[in-house]
């Protein structure tokens, strides 16, 4: 291929931002974000066995499941001892708990935050209204699936669910990485491109960049 | 509770009186005269607390009945004041110069309802529906199920069971149909 066709390629690859106005979009970055391969088998091992004991929350309740979040950090239940802590802002913290539905308001806020956490990144689907909708299935403010908006790694069923299942999670997560089968970082930079379909359809207002960086 | 409504009924035309506890009188009043009804309640009679105004559809009769339940902190009782307003063209006086906490129930009337405030602050501003296209969602006539069918994905497999049946079928086989309730305002 001619090196001028690559640039071509790379040109109609950038993102357009067209929420913006036109005099902000230079402002912001326009690149996809890009998957990342695993490195050689063993550094990747240890890798993932370090992240798996290092789990920071993102302190962003999104529903009612946010309230299980708080017998969880404190004494009771004392999340801290397994590696678990809050962090205030997302360019901080890994986990992000979806904490029950997830309305037409906050799935705006729920992918501006998922985009702007680093990498290696999970999230955790807490309640059923996550799942399917849950009781609010038919609602017309309450998305229904939230894979089809963020990658999910894993599911937490229940309405609400005890911290105790919480912890459960926690742990069917940390395996889950040990295993290194938590590529939902990958894997939303691969369907890029249908994850951004399905949030624009719902989100008609888009005022922000396509890819918050 | 009623010698207010009496002194009420001798400025605006009092079109119907409930009494649904010692505590709590429903009136309907006409819709052109509100705001003043509702000023002479504040100021004279000392209905001082707007608790809530709500409004509820009747599509049957083509109406919107707003509610405004106001409260006397001496007689310690509840006031409801029901006006019956055209559901094509809803609008109403804006209450906001009364009760100034007015404007955020009006502004999430004008939202759910489709019920214009006109003069009301930040009546347009989306409340919690960003976005939104339809119709107000909170008119019978909106199909949410089929809205939401359409727009966020159903994941496929979810069953439900009329709890009714489900309880007889799994508890209490022999349980007979209890007789229908009816309530008098039905």
């Amino acid at each position: 291929m001619k090196e001028k066709d690559i640039k071509i390629i790379e040109k109609e690859m950038k993102l357009a931002n067209e929420g913006l106005p036109e005099m902000e979009r230079d402002l912001f970055a326009d690149d996809r974000p890009s998957r990342i391969e695993p490195l050689n088998k063993y550094l990747e091992q240890f890798l993932n066995w370090a992240r798996a004991r290092s789990l920071w929350i993102l302190a962003y309740g999104t529903g009612c499941g946010a309230i299980e979040l708080r017998p969880l950090m404190t004494a009771r239940f004392d999340a801290f001892r397994y590696g678990i802590a809050g962090r205030p802002t997302p360019r901080q913290a890994n986990v992000f708990i979806i904490g029950g539905y997830a309305s037409l308001k906050t799935i705006k806020r729920i992918v501006r935050s998922y985009e702007q956490m680093q990498g290696p990144k999970y999230v955790i689907a807490l309640g059923s209204c996550t799942i399917n909708g849950g009781m609010y299935y038919d609602s017309y403010n309450t998305i229904n699936r939230i894979d089809y908006y963020i990658p999910v790694d894993i599911y937490v069923t229940g309405c609400m669910p005890r911290p105790e299942s919480l912890i459960a999670g926690f742990n069917g997560l940390k395996k889950k990485i040990q295993a290194g089968q938590c590529d939902g970082m990958n894997k939303y930079a691969d369907n890029f491109d249908w994850y951004k379909a399905n949030q624009k359809q719902i989100i008609k207002d888009w005022n922000m960049p396509d890819y918050n960086w | 509770m009623k010698e207010k409504i009496d002194r009420l009924r001798k400025m605006v035309n009092v079109l119907q009186v409930v009494e649904k506890h010692p505590d709590l009188y429903f009136i309907t009043l006409e819709g052109n005269q509100l705001v003043m009804a509702l000023g002479y309640l504040k100021n004279t009679l000392n209905f001082k607390h707007l608790a809530f105004m709500q409004a509820v559809d009747y599509l049957e009769d083509n109406k919107f009945m707003l509610t405004y339940m106001v409260y006397n902190y001496e007689l310690k009782a509840n006031l409801g004041v029901n006006v019956f307003i055209d559901r094509e063209e809803s609008s109403m006086f804006s209450i906001h110069r009364l009760w100034e906490h007015a404007w955020q129930y009006q502004r999430e009337l004008y939202e759910m309802f489709g019920i214009d405030f006109p003069g009301s602050p930040r009546v347009d501003e989306p409340f919690i529906m960003e976005s939104w296209e339809e119709m107000p969602p909170m008119r019978r006539d909106f199909d949410t199920l089929a809205y939401s069918q359409k727009t966020y994905f159903p994941r496929p497999g979810r069953e439900t069971n009329d709890p009714k049946e489900q309880m007889k079928k799994a508890k209490y086989p022999n349980y007979p149909d209890s007789p229908k309730i009816r309530r008098d305002d039905e």
